[in-house]
């Protein structure tokens, strides 16, 4: 499998590490709400298709990216950094450049 | 030259002989040989006893599919089982040996396994040791009772238990067009590839690149095929672009045109060449793939069809041509197609003599029956083999009148005399790779096999892997598939010159002669005919119940030969077509792989190790390494003539009583950083760090998001907005993990960075009492009296010249120091202390001191924080504020959480003075017959210099309840049991009083 880093460029999955399900949403760290901790927690979707998934390049430049991975196929169809605040990633790159 | 050598013709060099043994008999053979073409060529027709009857086995095939003579190569105290004869290459010095037999491979005594038959039969297994409930030996008991005798009478080799010194290697390639078979369709597409200028890297499993062009005996460009081969592979040799492997099976096909090959680089050499490993593991990623493939000629299905000298018409044709070997003198071929025809007229070229050729249909073609009349051959078509004759070799056969349609024997048995009957039951396209990609086979009723499905993945098919079995049909698609693959627009080179060879591609829809006795589908796993419609009568009519019923198809060679054979047996007992009845999908390997390719560098001496900036220090001083994950860390420093107890004995001992020194550099370390550092820690920690003060050092605890405890380490305030975070040596990555994910994940708004600086620091702790007087002896810029450096405090000073950090904490509950230096200077910076410490007594102590005096003091590592303790179970429930959330809060109180039965933190002392092991159960009351009612278990253990007793941690039921109280260790496997006491994991200076001074 391929994940294609949007800083790194296509990689190989080993240089990867899953970082479970991005579908899940944490209550607010001072939440008393049980059951929202509760499936925060544990619940995951585990869809036979597209899953929203969480992936860190461990392996390379240790940014988080959500991945669009389809679990029947193995098939990639987006791939972006978690934090929005790395949207224009390439800024570093483009800006080195004469 | 030996009996079954023809005198010219072959791909062989004649005039180099190799000398090898089989059985610890003395053969020679020829450059270019297999060990199956050599002992052939030497008259050997035994080669293996089949796998539940012992049975002799002989060859069936010349390649890969191999099911019978699978051999054992011995090299030195290493061997290797179940490889097949046909791929050995032998080389001088090659030491085979024969599988499945007792006492010998002629005379084995399990071959009176052959009359039980019945009672061997499918499902024997789950029968007997499943079924009713007879007598004292029932069911499992029965089972375990007998099940010594027949895993020594069933099965394979057997693997050796000797260490493999071989070195493998593991390689990541890049192509643009990976071509998978040399044969003539695979050539011509690589050719055709590189032509158009792609990266071409082209995969074959034989030494022999060229496939079927080696031994077609057809003409190409208007000289022999193999000649063709011989100058297009040379072509391609001299190119930049392309990439030849022989001896390299492709053996997965995985996502993203991720493919996985096994190229067996040595085991043909007696000797490897300097530096080159045994085999190498490619992983090939290919923009597009050819799959040349090429196909597997079937057997036929008829009593006897397993006896030595009974063969694949191809693989004869093959021995004769490739090898210069003739399988037999007086041969009969057995057939339900065209194909084979040709096989008889190339083994009449090299000078046997073809008796008969059987034909199941009753009209041949013209042009058949003149290439029988050709091979000087009776043709007995509508005739079919019935039985065959003979012991360990073939020596006669009967044929009777068939009629194919209503698949009825008629008429009288006329016996042939014959020593080789050759048979074909028709083509099956190796579509393994591509069913491995996601694709579903489709059957062809006109080949009567299943042809390759529309591509999933980014492959072109091409030659007798898309069913087109013929050669100029394997030229055509493959110039036109290599480029397709490439890409290429352009025109390709005028294809070479090639006539057409006479044949109908289209068996007749014949795969069993049904009449009485042993009719073989699966060779290698001994399934019968009957064997499957007994599955059929018995209700295991899905194809993936008959595999695992009768283990068609699950033996090594995964059912090369056999998969379709006993698909349309069954079919037949259904009374379905083929492709309703299915097949089962296709998995990888394609070939067994070596374990060793695929560790590859992860094991032995390529392994990376990750090694402290002290390491040739403590070597040279005496240490003996242990290794902790990557890390290697001093264990003990032995003086001569010392056990490992008595030297970790001395070393506390002496720490305690002066000084002590460990490194400490393999904690982890990690810059915190930025404006809102303090309050990213707040969150993290269970306790406080806001309000630490800068210069100040505090213990932390950690907790995963369920409320379980994750890792401790002191954190040390540095600057305003400025931390170093230790953690423990194993958690040391997982930690950094973990905080990036809050950081990147969750929560984004927060201004810090984090950065690994484990390697950037070099540590020692030093600690005893007269720790402060050492490190006042060498310690320049400032001083480290109590008011300047605090319990938990921090101050900056030099040794020796080097910059250094200094925080006053322990470990060992000693009053105790970490320095902390630049890597680089390390063991400068060590040796310095290690001197100022000489006339203190000072010593170098090991993990194994480190391990004592902490089980001393009650602190817990991750033999406690084990991922099922709380932060209350290890009484570290002080840590837990109430003051702020953090990870883990929420979930931390949850009712299975707070339980009273809980698994908590205690220590052991055991009063028969009996050492003690860790991972031993402890109990209320002992009963060493009957071992039950474990209460807990042992994390730690240690024989305590300061008590003078055996010492444990141990998690218990109940805990602090139980401080006081007698309980029992139970350990059946390692025959420990005894009393002790359960105290307080505090056992030594609980008040801490020594560490504060």
């Amino acid at each position: 499998m391929l994940i294609t880093c949007p800083y790194c460029g296509p990689r190989d999955v080993i240089e990867f590490t899953y970082q479970g399900d991005g579908n899940r949403e944490r209550p607010e760290p001072a939440s008393q709400n049980f059951e929202a901790w509760n499936a925060y927690v544990y619940d995951r979707l585990n869809p036979a298709g597209d899953h929203n998934e969480i992936w860190q390049h461990s392996g390379g430049c240790r940014a988080h990216l959500r991945v669009m991975r389809n679990t029947l196929t193995h098939e990639i169809s987006s791939v972006a950094f978690v934090r929005g605040d790395h949207a224009s990633p390439a800024r570093g790159r483009a800006e080195d450049k004469p | 030259m030996s009996p079954r050598r023809t005198d010219t013709g072959g791909r062989i060099d004649r005039l180099k002989t190799i000398r090898f043994t089989f059985d610890g008999v003395a053969y020679t053979g020829h450059g270019g040989d297999t060990l199956a073409s050599a002992l052939l060529a030497n008259g050997v027709t035994l080669f293996g006893r089949s796998f539940k009857y012992h049975r002799p086995r002989g060859l069936l095939s010349a390649g890969v599919e191999e099911p019978n003579a699978l051999v054992t190569v011995l090299k030195g105290e290493v061997r290797e089982p179940n490889i097949p004869a046909t791929m050995i290459e032998i080389h001088d010095g090659l030491v085979a040996v024969s599988q499945n037999r007792f006492p010998s491979l002629a005379w084995d005594v399990n071959a009176v396994n052959q009359l039980g038959g019945k009672i061997l039969s499918a499902g024997f297994y789950y029968k007997t040791f499943m079924g009713p409930v007879i007598g004292p030996l029932k069911g499992t008991r029965f089972w375990m009772f007998c099940e010594h005798f027949i895993r020594r009478a069933a099965g394979l080799g057997s693997a050796g238990s000797a260490k493999d010194p071989a070195r493998y290697e593991r390689m990541n390639a890049f192509c643009d067009v990976l071509v998978v078979g040399s044969g003539p369709a695979g050539l011509m597409a690589a050719k055709t590839a590189a032509d158009q200028g792609a990266r071409v890297v082209l995969a074959d499993l034989e030494p022999r690149l060229g496939g079927s062009a080696n031994w077609s005996g057809e003409t190409i460009d208007g000289a022999p095929a193999a000649d063709w081969v011989r100058r297009t592979v040379a072509q391609l040799e001299a190119r930049d672009n392309v990439r030849l492997l022989p001896r390299t099976t492709v053996w997965g096909y995985y996502d993203s045109n991720t493919l996985a090959a096994l190229e067996r680089v040595s085991d043909h050499k007696a000797q490897p060449a300097k530096g080159e490993p045994r085999h190498r593991y490619w992983a090939i990623r290919a923009g597009s793939v050819v799959l040349a493939t090429g196909a597997f000629e079937r057997p036929l299905v008829f009593p006897g069809n397993d006896r030595p000298g009974v063969m694949l018409a191809h693989a004869a044709q093959r021995y004769a041509n490739e090898f210069g070997v003739l399988p037999g003198q007086r041969v009969v071929l057995f057939t339900n197609n065209d194909s084979a025809y040709r096989s008889a007229l190339a083994l009449k070229q090299a000078g046997a003599a073809i008796v008969a050729i059987v034909d199941v249909r009753p009209q041949p073609s013209a042009e058949m029956s003149a290439l029988a009349g050709e091979a000087g051959a009776e043709l007995l078509s509508g005739h079919a083999v019935v039985a065959t004759e003979g012991g360990k070799a073939l020596s006669g056969l009967k044929v009777q009148r068939f009629d194919m349609v209503a698949g009825g024997l008629s008429g009288d048995a006329r016996s042939i005399h014959t020593d080789c009957l050759l048979i074909s039951g028709g083509w099956s396209p190796t579509i393994h790779l591509a069913s491995q990609a996601g694709a579903k086979a489709e059957w062809n009723a006109g080949r009567q096999a299943f042809l390759p499905p529309k591509p999933t993945q980014k492959w072109i098919g091409a030659g007798a892997f898309t069913g087109s079995f013929s050669t100029l049909e394997a030229i055509a698609e493959g110039s036109a598939s290599g480029l397709a693959a490439a890409g290429g627009t352009g025109t390709p080179a005028a294809l070479p010159a090639f006539e057409a060879v006479p044949g109908d591609p289209d068996p007749a829809p014949v795969f069993e002669i049904r009449a009485k006795g042993k009719s073989f589908v699966d060779f290698q796993h001994d399934v019968t005919a009957e064997d499957v419609r007994l599955a059929h009568r018995e209700g295991f009519v899905s194809v993936e119940h008959l595999k695992r019923y009768t283990t068609l198809g699950m033996a090594t060679d995964q059912g090369k030969s056999s998969n379709i054979p006993g698909l349309a047996i069954m079919a037949e007992a259904l009374g379905k077509p083929i492709p309703d009845v299915g097949t089962t999908r296709f998995r990888p390997p394609f070939a067994p792989v070596s374990i060793g390719s695929l560790a590859a560098e992860r094991f032995g001496d390529l392994k990376p190790e990750r090694l402290t900036p002290m390491h040739d220090w403590h070597l040279a001083n005496g240490a003996t390494m242990y290794s902790a994950g990557l890390w290697y860390r001093p264990m003990i420093y032995g003086l001569s003539g010392e056990t490992v107890e008595q030297a970790y004995v001395r070393e506390a001992k002496a720490t305690r009583e002066s000084a002590g020194i460990v490194d400490v550099s393999t904690l982890g370390k990690i810059a915190v950083q930025g404006p809102d550092a303090a309050a990213f820690l707040d969150r993290v920690y269970t306790n406080m760090f806001s309000t630490l003060a800068v210069g100040k050092a505090r213990y932390g605890l950690m907790l995963r998001e369920d409320g379980f405890a994750f890792d401790d380490g002191t954190t040390w305030r540095l600057g305003e907005q400025d931390f170093l975070m230790t953690t423990t040596t194993a958690n040391a990555g997982k930690v950094m993990q973990h905080l990036e994910y809050f950081l990147d994940v969750i929560w984004p708004d927060l201004k810090v960075h984090v950065t690994s600086v484990t390697d950037e620091w070099a540590g020692a702790a030093i600690g005893g009492p007269k720790a402060r007087q050492i490190l006042a002896a060498c310690v320049t810029g400032t001083h480290v009296d109590n008011a300047t450096l605090p319990f938990m405090g921090i101050v900056h000073g030099e040794i020796s010249g080097v910059p250094v950090m200094i925080c006053r904490l322990s470990f060992s509950g000693e009053m105790a120091f970490e320095v902390y230096c630049g890597a680089g200077h390390g063991t400068h910076v060590w040796e310095a202390l290690v001197e100022a410490g000489k006339p203190f007594g000072l010593v170098t102590y090991g993990l194994e001191a480190l391990g004592t005096m902490r089980i001393e003091k009650g602190h817990v590592t991750g033999a406690e924080i084990d991922g099922r303790t709380t932060a209350r179970d290890l009484h570290l429930d002080w840590m837990l504020s109430k003051k702020k959330p953090f990870i883990g809060s929420a979930m931390m109180d949850r009712e299975g959480l707070v339980a009273a039965e809980r698994l908590e933190l205690v220590g052991l002392i055991a009063l028969d003075n009996r050492p003690l092991n860790g991972g031993a159960h402890i109990v209320e009351e002992v009963d060493e017959a009957n071992p039950h009612g474990s209460i807990g278990h042992i994390t730690a253990c240690c024989y305590s210099p300061a008590l003078g007793r055996h010492i444990a941690l141990a998690l218990v039921k109940g805990g602090k309840a139980r401080h006081g109280t007698r309980a029992h260790v139970s350990d059946p496997l390692r025959n420990r049991f005894g009393p002790v006491e359960i105290v307080s994991n505090h056992f030594y200076d609980p008040e801490g009083t020594r560490m504060h001074g």
